[in-house]
């Protein structure tokens, strides 16, 4: 199965031969495209959803969309951009860019990543098909119990999303196990621990918390599934289950993941901003402690978003305060990342402008979230839209900006090309206006009486322009996103030819060619600082062509047969189909096996 | 740096657009912002106090960052900038500054968290809350009054509320009166006020709770004394009798009396009239005509919206739990006569 690389650049594939190559590929990079381009098309269809919620709420009274079709709607648009979004988008990042941070040629468990993205496609391809079906979730992307218990919601849309998510966590968990391996175990000589570039550290810890995180939802959707389809009573309260055991369960997995989604663009700010101000990060053990600490703290802070179910003060108080705590090591990551720019020559090419737009409004959703941790005032903030003000400064601003930045960034890298600035920089300001216009009045919105989850309102409350002011922002975000997708399309043709390194930066990954080749390295490199090309003791010069023929693991289409037969079990599930549920599990009894006796050599 | 200028003004005016839309327009019934009970007032001045400290903190650290790239912003023929590492005075500094901030946050917090956790005082009004999709009901123990969507509670007495739900989660939110909290099956939470002013605020639940959650609206009627007094002797009353209603009321009352096929189908199924009737799944409806809404505050109370929400309840809101049961103009009429003598 070994391939050579000269055999690799000398195919001139066929079509068919294209396609089976990439459903057969073990190579972390050509995973991480396909991760990026398939997050990206989830977020656009979660982007589309946004822009019918939005024009649906433009004024009061409306009736674009049905109250039915509108709950489908907000439940997709969250469960699309947390799960088949920001994540991917980050995981494109750890597949591709990782590995050769960290001096490696390929993943800790190259056929495992290949299972993990066909387990994410599966999964997202089975929540949205429940639209065609009509049945497309409609219980929020918290899904509360007993809202939707078999007895509140009946319908199959609850089921597609219970089985949804547990497959979606499967590609997770996979993915975690593997990050975490590779960057503890792969690292090239001399790339110790306190060498690693912040964006691994982040990935590092956002994959301990992934592995920490998702057992507990996973936990939380069983129950609900056995309560759904087998009759048990753990949200049952006329059987003495519990309604806030699952909000308890939901939201420990569900404040970590919001770390999750956010480490990884913190992690890209804090490549970028160092790149484009000649200067290395300030601060780079306290950033990476911080990152560390939140990882941490985050564990510990789930019930704020539960102050209005009636814990009792003294839990009140308790959340209150370590949600507050945990806005110090927030704050600190902000000033290093000002003090790295102090002093510096700032570069306003696109990717920083992207990294700046990131700090700017993280700043503006950090302290809405320093308004809400106040669990008193809280209790006129929950459930309204000033918490939908907040999640989106903290996740379009900040984690889809810090994506955003790191596209820009790595672009030519993964593909020889620079992007276009121009149109990068109109993308950036339309979309920084955009979110603007559409996220800063739902603070007001919020505060002025307006509950989230409505699929319409009164006119009385008199919130119908700064509804339709919203409404433009959103519409402007989505003309930004089209002037991307140009620019990609532009810059196929166009673009400047990178080079190894088109910014001058400073890690590992821009020592090698653009695109890298097969093999990453030609020999593994020999890391003396943690900023390889801007230190004074210059490392070893990576020689273009290896020196020596380099073994690389050939392809298998195993792990695309086993994640097939998770997707069979699932539409067993779905189905109430026993025999299909065990003929999916055949399958993937089979995938497993011929995937462990597989010649595969590494 | 002259291309930036033009988006970063057209940024800066479009915040300043919506600072006065909030500031020119309005009113705002349903706004957070302008309390009046003793609860709302103790969660405003809270968040007063949180936002004059974040506006601070906003506005020094973004004019940092606008400082520091418009100091230090790449010109021509610079040499390199100096390899900076770190400083640790600096580091311990704004970790420190963000913590002493957070205790004057933090302090309020907690106290304000004690103070309305919901404990009532000697004498309060205790009034039973009921979430039902997509409804509000409320029991008053003391007067025996059951009533939906509109709470009538006195000026500058204690209110307690006693919130339950019969069926999904909801929560109970008059903004003007103060906080919400969660309506929860076999849970009991408690909201404690003194509301200030007389008036009718409007709220709505908060908690996504299905289809109709956006339908789920209520008011609360603040009274003067006399005048809730009166509103109790009329909600005691026994209801209209029989003899004194009309050919059509009457004829109103057979259709509300009749069971249907299937029995579900029947007013009274679900429905309570005093002396008629004990059905709980739906509003008590012994004194509906006294309410100045229907369908938990979408229409106002007339015998139009009346004869319309009969004929097809789910066309107004949809997946109401009541269903359209086929009437004829007729009888949709009589219904309306009788419904309307209910004061």
């Amino acid at each position: 199965m070994a391939t050579a690389v000269a055999e690799v650049k000398a195919e001139k594939a066929s079509l068919g031969s294209t396609l089976w190559s990439w459903l057969t590929t073990t190579d972390h990079k050509r995973i991480g495209i396909l991760y990026g381009v398939t997050a990206f098309v989830f977020f656009l269809i979660g982007g589309l959803e946004a822009l019918i919620i939005r024009a649906q709420l433009a004024h009061s009274g409306n009736d674009l969309v049905s109250a039915e079709t509108f709950n489908q709607l907000f439940t997709m648009h969250g469960t699309t951009m947390i799960f088949l979004a920001v994540m991917p988008l980050s995981a494109a990042f750890f597949n591709y860019i990782v590995p050769l941070q960290i001096g490696a040629r390929d993943v800790a468990f190259p056929r495992l990543n290949a299972f993990s993205y066909w387990v994410f496609l599966f999964g997202g391809l089975l929540l949205n098909a429940s639209f065609l079906f009509g049945a497309a979730p409609d219980g929020g992307w918290f899904g509360y119990p007993n809202l939707t218990s078999k007895q509140y919601s009946p319908g199959l849309n609850i089921d597609f999303w219970v089985i949804g998510l547990q497959v979606l966590g499967i590609a997770s968990l996979a993915a975690g196990f593997n990050f975490v391996v590779t960057i503890i175990n792969l690292r090239a000589p001399g790339m110790r621990m306190m060498r690693l570039p912040v964006f691994t550290w982040m990935t590092l810890v956002t994959q301990f918390l992934v592995i920490t995180a998702f057992p507990v939802i996973t936990v939380a959707l069983v129950f609900l599934m056995f309560d759904r389809f087998f009759g048990t009573t753990f949200y049952s309260t006329a059987a003495g289950g519990d309604l806030l055991l699952w909000q308890h369960l939901f939201w420990l997995f569900g404040h970590p993941e919001v770390y999750i989604l956010i480490l990884p663009a913190m992690g890209i700010v804090s490549e970028v901003l160092p790149t484009f101000s000649r200067k290395p990060l300030f601060g780079y053990a306290v950033v990476v402690y911080s990152g560390l600490l939140i990882g941490v703290m985050g564990w510990g802070v789930w019930a704020h978003h539960m102050f209005a179910v009636g814990m009792g003060p003294i839990a009140d108080s308790v959340f209150s305060a370590t949600t507050m705590l945990i806005a110090i090591p927030t704050g600190v990551k902000i000033f290093n990342w000002l003090a790295t720019m102090w002093g510096g020559q700032v570069q306003f090419r696109t990717p920083m402008l992207f990294a700046l737009g990131f700090i700017a409004m993280f700043i503006i959703g950090g302290l809405s979230g320093v308004m809400h941790s106040s669990a008193a005032a809280d209790l006129q903030q929950t459930d309204t839209y000033f918490v939908v003000a907040h999640i989106h400064y903290v996740l379009f601003g900040g984690a889809i900006q810090g994506i955003f930045a790191g596209i820009y960034y790595w672009w030519p890298k993964i593909t020889g090309r620079l992007m276009n600035e121009k149109l990068g920089k109109w993308h950036f300001w339309l979309s920084f206006i955009g979110m603007n216009l559409a996220f800063f009045p739902m603070h007001f919105i919020g505060l002025l009486g307006m509950p989230r989850r409505i699929y319409t309102y009164s006119p009385e409350l008199g919130l119908d322009t700064l509804n339709l002011v919203s409404t433009v922002g959103a519409f402007l975000i989505g003309i930004s996103v089209l002037i991307f997708i140009y620019n990609v399309w532009w810059t196929r043709r166009h673009g400047e030819v990178a080079g190894n390194d088109p910014w001058r930066a400073a890690t590992l990954e821009w020592t090698i060619p653009s695109p890298p080749p097969p093999y990453n390295f030609s020999v593994i490199p020999e890391v003396v600082s943690r900023l390889p090309r801007w230190s004074v003791t210059q490392m070893k010069a990576i020689p273009e062509v290896p020196p020596e023929p380099i073994h690389l693991p050939g392809g298998s289409y195993w792990p695309v047969v086993t994640a097939f037969g998770i997707l069979v079990m699932a539409a067993g599930a779905l189905l109430h189909s026993l025999w299909v549920v065990l003929l999916g599990g055949a399958v993937l009894v089979v995938g497993i096996y011929a995937w462990a006796f597989e010649p595969f050599e590494v | 740096m002259h291309f930036h200028r033009v988006p970063l003004v057209a940024a800066i005016g479009s915040i300043s657009l919506v600072l006065f839309l909030v500031a020119c327009g309005g009113p705002f019934p349903q706004s957070a912002l302008h309390p009046t009970s003793d609860f709302g007032y103790a969660l405003d001045d809270l968040f007063r106090t949180i936002f004059w400290l974040a506006l601070g903190v906003f506005v020094v650290v973004e004019s940092l960052l606008v400082y520091v790239i418009v100091r230090y912003r790449a010109r021509p023929g610079q040499p390199p900038p100096p390899r900076v590492h770190g400083n640790t005075l600096l580091e311990a500094a704004w970790t420190l500054a963000p913590a002493v901030i957070l205790m004057f946050v933090a302090v309020p917090t907690i106290q304000t968290v004690f103070r309305t956790d919901g404990s009532a005082p000697e004498g309060a009004l205790e009034i039973d809350v009921i979430g039902h999709q997509w409804w509000w009901e409320y029991r008053y123990p003391e007067y025996g009054i059951v009533t939906a969507n509109e709470l009538h509670v006195p000026r500058g007495r204690p209110v307690v509320l006693k919130l339950t739900s019969a069926d999904v989660i909801h929560s109970f939110w008059a903004p003007r009166i103060g906080g919400k909290r969660d309506a929860i099956q076999r849970r009991q939470n408690r909201l404690a006020f003194t509301a200030d002013s007389v008036g009718v605020f409007m709220g709505q639940c908060a908690e996504f709770c299905g289809e109709s959650h956006a339908r789920m609206g209520l008011r609360v009627l603040v009274q003067d004394s006399s005048d809730f007094a009166a509103w109790v002797a009329a909600q005691t009353a026994p209801p209209v009798p029989e003899d004194s209603l009309t050919e059509l009321e009457r004829r109103g009352l057979e259709e509300f009396r009749e069971i249907r096929d299937p029995a579900s189908n029947s007013c009274i199924a679900c429905h309570a009239v005093q002396g008629i009737s004990a059905g709980v799944l739906g509003p008590n409806l012994t004194h509906v005509a006294s309410r100045g809404t229907i369908a938990a505050g979408m229409l106002p109370n007339d015998s139009a919206n009346l004869a319309r929400w009969l004929r097809d309840p789910k066309a107004i809101k949809p997946g109401s739990k009541m269903p359209a049961i086929g009437l004829s103009t007729d009888e949709i009429e009589a219904l309306v006569a009788y419904l309307r003598r209910l004061r």
